[in-house]
């Protein structure tokens, strides 16, 4: 299943300076694993040193949190957008 | 979670013998005019009081919207002075304001606005000692601060009290806005229940921001703010707003309540403000290193050896774009770049990498130690630090 992945502003460094990848995936871990695949620099920001998605940063699968659908295991149906939304502070002095 | 109920913190219903005067009506015109907003929501706007923590980028044009909406009561915090690269985006403040504490400069700017309403100012930094006494006395609070500690302080305060916080923040051309702590709805810590580390995500100093970009996501926030004042609309609970300026595109992502939330779930463990620097691991005052123990060289030793003839190769690690602003003709390699390029690199040689404060050379150093390159340090300061120390010529940024 063709999915594209929506690559948030902070990150994009890491990926290439693209704003989405199409990566092949019948699961968002799968999808996951195909970019981080593709861009290694992206691993260290998404997961932590013991593998789990890290808390400052979200998933979600067209606009659900995957963390209230199944996940890692959520299923991704063609044309589907993955988003990845870290957590920005940015905003009064600098 | 949308609702269409008034603030339940804020004035219900208009308390009898609160009135407009003859020059309210006139300068209220075109709200009176609009039934979604009449003389009835006019005077809960009159009647409501905000609290904005931060009177930068975002709060500039959030103030100047509320107080000419005529927001009874506006509270201003913000520890700052005005700076000269404030400017670009901030613009409450003119010229004539650099160096003078932005609350005071702010504050003469919305009562220039609007003489009709009040103004309090609070040239503080919030913390856990005073955010709960000063958000006693407001309705809503609008969060437009610049970093993760007061962030998680304001929400957990807002949890605590009750309060609604209308978010928003941005980073280079990307904004975020939602209202979160509205009762039944979700806060901070359900969305992002722990801050990143220090030094995995760019702050804006580093990463910049396109000066209209607060102006839009703070419009964005005071519009929310009146929405919730006078109980109208849609208002963004449960609901994350995605802008990109560049694409120039709105998306929208459902935001949930997580019932294991640790200050708005079920079985809350945390009823009190904590330590937010402590919890964000920014220990003490945020230095410009936070990869420690790197060998450093300051800009006056490395100046010394090169015009001594050393050998030493300096290694740029800042992005092309910095580069093109100045450099002290060192070898661009951004730091993103470095783990596939680092074959450009001889390791016998000595090696000294800077960027543009010293932060971003300490990882490139940390990491090429572990590469196994032995003769590097990074550059205290980075280009800064040498433009203080060394070149006066070489231009901040
Ligand atoms: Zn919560």
């Amino acid at each position: 299943m063709a999915v594209k992945v929506i690559i948030p502003t902070p990150l994009r460094a890491y990926a290439g300076k693209q704003e989405s990848v199409e990566v092949q995936a019948a699961t968002v871990g799968e999808a996951l694993a195909a970019l981080t695949g593709k861009f290694a620099e992206l691993k260290k920001h998404l997961y932590s040193d013991d593998g789990r998605l890290r808390s400052f940063v979200n998933v979600y699968v067209n606009d659900e949190d995957i963390r209230y659908l199944q996940k890692d295991q959520t299923a991704v149906r063609e044309g589907d957008t993955i988003s990845i939304v870290p957590s920005i502070a940015g905003g009064a002095r600098d | 979670m949308a609702t269409k109920t008034g603030i339940p913190a804020g004035p219900a219903m208009t308390k009898p013998g609160v009135t407009l005067s003859k020059e309210e009506v006139m300068r209220y015109s075109r709200h009176l005019i609009m039934p979604e907003v009449g003389m009835e929501g006019q005077l809960k706007i009159k009647q409501a009081k905000v609290l904005c923590i931060g009177t930068g980028g975002l709060g500039a044009p959030l103030g100047l919207y509320l107080a000419a909406a005529g927001v009874g009561r506006i509270g201003l915090v913000d520890f700052d002075v005005v700076d000269t690269t404030n400017l670009q985006r901030q613009v409450l403040f003119g010229t004539s304001d650099v160096g003078r504490p932005k609350t005071e400069a702010a504050a003469e700017r919305l009562r220039n606005l609007n003489p009709d309403i009040r103004i309090d100012t609070f040239e503080t930094q919030l913390t856990s000692a005073n955010a709960l006494e000063l958000f006693k006395d407001y309705d809503i609070i609008v969060d437009g601060t610049d970093n993760f500690p007061t962030r998680y302080l304001v929400n957990d305060a807002c949890v605590i009290t009750g309060k609604p916080n209308v978010y928003g923040s941005i980073f280079r051309f990307e904004g975020q806005i939602t209202v979160f702590g509205y009762p039944g709805g979700p806060c901070y810590r359900c969305l992002y229940p722990e801050p990143p580390p220090p030094g995995l995500v760019p702050s804006c100093a580093e990463g910049g921001v396109l000066g209209v970009l607060p102006g839009i996501v703070g419009t964005i926030q005071a519009a929310e703010t009146l929405k919730l004042i006078i109980g109208k609309g849609e208002p963004l609970i449960g609901r994350l707003l995605l802008f990109d300026a560049l694409a120039m595109k709105f998306r929208e992502l459902k935001l949930r309540k997580n019932p294991e939330c640790p200050v708005c779930g079920e079985h809350p463990t945390l009823t009190k403000l904590i330590d937010y620097a402590e919890f964000c691991g920014v220990r003490g005052e945020e230095g410009p290193t936070t990869v420690t123990n790197v060998p450093e060289i300051t800009p006056k030793e490395l100046k010394t050896r090169l015009d001594r003839g050393d050998d030493i190769y300096i290694l740029d690690v800042r992005e092309p774009h910095e580069y093109q602003i100045c450099n002290i003709n060192g070898h661009l390699i951004p730091l993103g770049e470095l783990s596939k390029r680092v074959h450009e690199l001889d390791s016998s040689r000595e090696i000294v990498a800077h960027c543009k404060s010293g932060k971003r050379s300490a990882e490139a150093v940390e990491f090429l130690r572990g590469a196994g390159f032995r003769k590097i340090s990074s550059l205290k300061g980075g280009i800064l630090g040498w433009s203080d120390e060394v070149d006066p010529t070489v231009p901040k940024y």
